[in-house]
């Protein structure tokens, strides 16, 4: 029976339809970009520049002893650390959970760990999980704001909009404002373990909506040929040099040993194929702007040299994260984050 | 046993053709006449069932459930799960065997059926192929069947050595007794917990490649035309298909004359993997949700009769075990007390499926893809066994009213058609739903 033409018009009734990411978001939780809108990453933009000017001693009123909890499930030097600054510039008590020298050793759910946080008094979570996905089950559980911290190879959002206010700072300056255009005629080229990271996922559903070309470069082991079919304003290209040709910005990934999962991967070639060095920086993107989210791995994706060099936003990207989880724990708090 | 009367409905017997106003008499726990309306005589004490408006048709037949017992009890009980089997108009369910211990053995195949489990339905067990469903040592299959068993699998745990898979038809075949694969090659799915594609991707999930199931189901009909060839007539029956190759195997296998058959659960004919959703764990099950092509060629298969049967692979869990992260959480969802409303809801009244083409796929050609004598079917001398459903009747399923020990559905709201109001095990009522609307 010839079905494929009748099928594909197929209506599905209202209750049917699937559930999008996007429309689960509780108020001042942040658990994928998909659930902000251009306009909420203008005010999380501005609010970060806010807070950053703003007197370190009246900022510390804003929050004033309020609880915010820490729950990590994997470790974390910049993440936590920044999450963590952030909290308590703003004045609030912060309390780190950690998966080891907790009762999580113990075999205790993510749901029970969460309603016991709440119960001591937390008002927000910030979350980093193995698992992708655990936010909105953390969220659903608890019913408190959940600030993604990054969830298995899912997405890490706050990555993606201090990687957006490094790149504001450099090609927008004084922008704070985005739109659908903002970034258009940037190319971004993404490169390494896309598979497994996080924060390839966050930048690229996030990106292209401001207008930017987002191209994904790696080997087929790291980088699927499907995805593309991710969201719109994303390719794949296999050329390492042909994508840093056209890039504006070059974002590197580390290859995450630790969800390989079996994989075999010959590093050598990798390097020769995918390693950001000084002489190809040079010959194919001598003006492009060299990002990193770090751990970064010196000698394997790029080199120290371009590392500490001086296309390198490596830590800037670091310095732009308080900035912006100030402004996302100030929104998962209070109205007044919102605005 | 007493006597009952179902007069007034359209009775519809997808074995015997039969499809009119006929009035049913069930004398004994058996079919004993189908008379023309108001010309059967039974006694004055008989039970009578007005079942006018209504639809009269055979007790239907789930040839996959997980009934959880042995040894899982807090998941769902045999009582539990034919209670949630009656509600959903099935009189006959087959049970895997992927219990804690497993079912290899006469002894526990005995005491499932035993009269102690409360069972409201008729409980067949499917037996483990091998032993403890390792996929090593196969079980005596003609002690199993001596005890009750209906086919061998080893559900959950597909055979993957080809020696292996080799004998357990070989031997299935001389006892008579189906062999059901559930086709997964665990060699290419390990942390996997959807479909591999773009979805399982953006969402940060590792996927099940679809040849990690045709693949393996290809395999096996390799086996089946090999010992077909010794002049053997094996049966493999293909469990709750969900890719869009495997169907097209099985239409291949069936058109070179091999008794290759297939199921098909409603949730694979239904939703994608898109109702992954927000890591919606009641849609994370084993084979997963499948593309939309997936989709669509189950139901391509559905109507052009490929697909012998839509069976619910009902695999209960409990809440606990489902609030958890989405890659921790048990696969499988229930399905007794939806399987029914689905398919007359979107087989029959959206894509135009024939209602006794409908009833077929869940009550008489299951029941004769695994031989279930009397089942299936109203014709005379058959068990008393009948669904009567309000075939007009829209109603939203709500998991919290289920009968199952477990509430782990997909299709809690969802708007279904057709509301069982009796089901009939061997002439005795073990669901009777609301008349009243």
């Amino acid at each position: 029976m010839p079905l494929n033409t009748e099928t594909t018009d197929r209506p599905t009734p209202a209750p049917e339809e699937p559930v999008l990411l996007s429309e689960t978001c509780a108020a001042g939780s942040l658990l994928s970009v998909s659930g902000l809108t251009l306009e909420a990453v203008s005010e999380i933009l501005a609010l970060a520049t806010r807070l950053e000017k703003e007197d370190p001693l009246k900022r510390a009123e804003r929050l004033a002893k309020r609880r915010v909890a820490l729950l990590f499930y994997e470790s974390s030097t910049r993440t936590r650390t920044s999450f963590e600054l952030a909290a308590k510039g703003l004045g609030a008590d912060t309390t780190l959970v950690s998966a080891l020298s907790s009762s999580i050793e113990k075999g205790e759910t993510l749901k029970d760990t969460g309603l016991t946080l709440r119960a001591l008094g937390a008002e927000a979570i910030i979350l980093r999980h193995p698992s992708s996905g655990a936010p909105w089950l953390l969220e659903r559980e608890t019913g408190l704001p959940v600030l993604n911290a990054g969830d298995g190879m899912h997405e890490h959002p706050s990555q993606a909009l201090l990687d957006l206010r490094t790149m504001l700072a450099h090609l927008r300056p004084g922008r704070d404002t985005v739109t659908a255009e903002t970034l258009a005629g940037v190319t971004v080229a993404i490169t390494g373990d896309i598979l497994h990271s996080r924060v390839a996922r966050s930048n690229m559903l996030l990106l292209p909506r401001l207008g930017a070309r987002v191209i994904l470069c790696g080997p087929p082991q790291l980088l699927p040929a499907g995805a593309w079919r991710v969201g719109p304003g994303i390719e794949v290209e296999r050329d390492f040099n042909k994508a840093l040709a056209q890039a504006r910005v070059v974002m590197m990934l580390r290859i995450q040993a630790e969800r390989l999962a079996g994989l075999q991967l010959d590093l050598e070639e990798y390097k020769a194929g995918y390693q950001l060095t000084e002489a190809r920086l040079a010959e194919f993107a001598p003006e492009a702007l060299v990002m990193h989210p770090g751990p970064i791995v010196r000698g394997l994706e790029l080199t120290g040299e371009v590392a500490d060099g001086s296309q390198s936003l490596i830590l800037e990207q670091v310095h732009h994260g308080v900035a912006i989880r100030m402004a996302l724990v100030l929104r998962a708090l209070t109205e007044a984050g919102r605005t | 046993m007493s006597t009952m009367l179902i007069h007034g409905g359209r009775l519809i017997d997808p074995a015997s053709g039969v499809d009119a106003l006929m009035d049913l008499v069930l004398r004994d726990g058996r079919v004993a006449e189908i008379v023309a309306p108001g010309r059967a005589s039974v006694d004055p004490d008989a039970r009578m069932i007005d079942a006018t408006g209504l639809t009269v048709a055979p007790g239907l037949v789930d040839i996959h459930v997980h009934l959880r017992e042995p040894g899982q009890g807090h998941k769902e009980t045999i009582a539990t799960g034919t209670a949630a089997a009656a509600a959903g108009g099935f009189t006959a369910v087959a049970a895997m065997p992927n219990t804690t211990p497993t079912n290899d053995s006469p002894e526990i195949t005995r005491w499932m059926q035993a009269p102690e489990r409360g069972a409201s339905v008729r409980v067949y067990p499917i037996g483990a192929a091998t032993r403890a469903i390792k996929g090593e040592v196969l079980n005596d299959y003609a002690a199993l069947k001596a005890a009750g068993v209906v086919a061998v699998t080893d559900d959950g745990h597909p055979i993957l050595h080809d020696e292996i898979m080799r004998q357990v038809l070989a031997n299935a075949t001389r006892e008579g007794l189906s062999v059901i694969q559930h086709a997964e090659d665990t060699r290419m799915t390990g942390g996997c917990s959807m479909n591999a594609g773009p979805t399982a991707f953006r969402l940060g999930l590792r996927g099940m490649p679809p040849e990690a199931e045709y693949g393996l189901v290809e395999r096996d009909i390799r086996l089946v035309t090999e010992l077909a060839s010794t002049g053997a007539t094996p049966h493999l029956h293909v469990a709750h298909t969900s890719t869009a190759r495997a169907v097209e195997a099985v239409r291949k296998a069936r058109r070179d004359g091999l008794r290759v058959t297939c199921e098909v659960a409603p949730h694979h004919f239904l939703l994608t993997e898109e109702h992954v959703g927000a890591y919606d764990t009641n849609a994370k099950m084993n084979p997963p949700l499948r593309s939309a092509a997936d989709r669509d060629a189950m139901l391509e298969g559905i109507l052009d009769g490929t697909v012998d049967a839509v069976a619910t692979d009902h695999a209960p869990h409990a809440s606990h075990e489902k609030q958890v992260e989405f890659e921790r959480a048990p696969n499988g969802i229930t399905g007794l007390e939806t399987a029914l409303g689905l398919s007359l809801r979107w087989l029959h009244e959206e894509w135009k499926m024939p209602l006794k083409r409908v009833l077929s796929l869940l009550s008489e050609k299951p029941a004769a893809l695994l031989g279930l004598q009397g089942r299936g079917t109203l014709a005379v001398g058959s068990f008393a066994d009948v669904v009567i459903f309000d075939p007009a009747a829209e109603w939203i399923f709500r998991a919290q009213d289920s009968r199952s020990k477990s509430k782990n559905t997909p299709f809690d709201g969802w708007t279904m058609r057709g509301k069982v109001r009796w089901t009939i095990s061997e002439g005795r009522v073990v669901y009777s739903g609301d008349v009243s609307s």
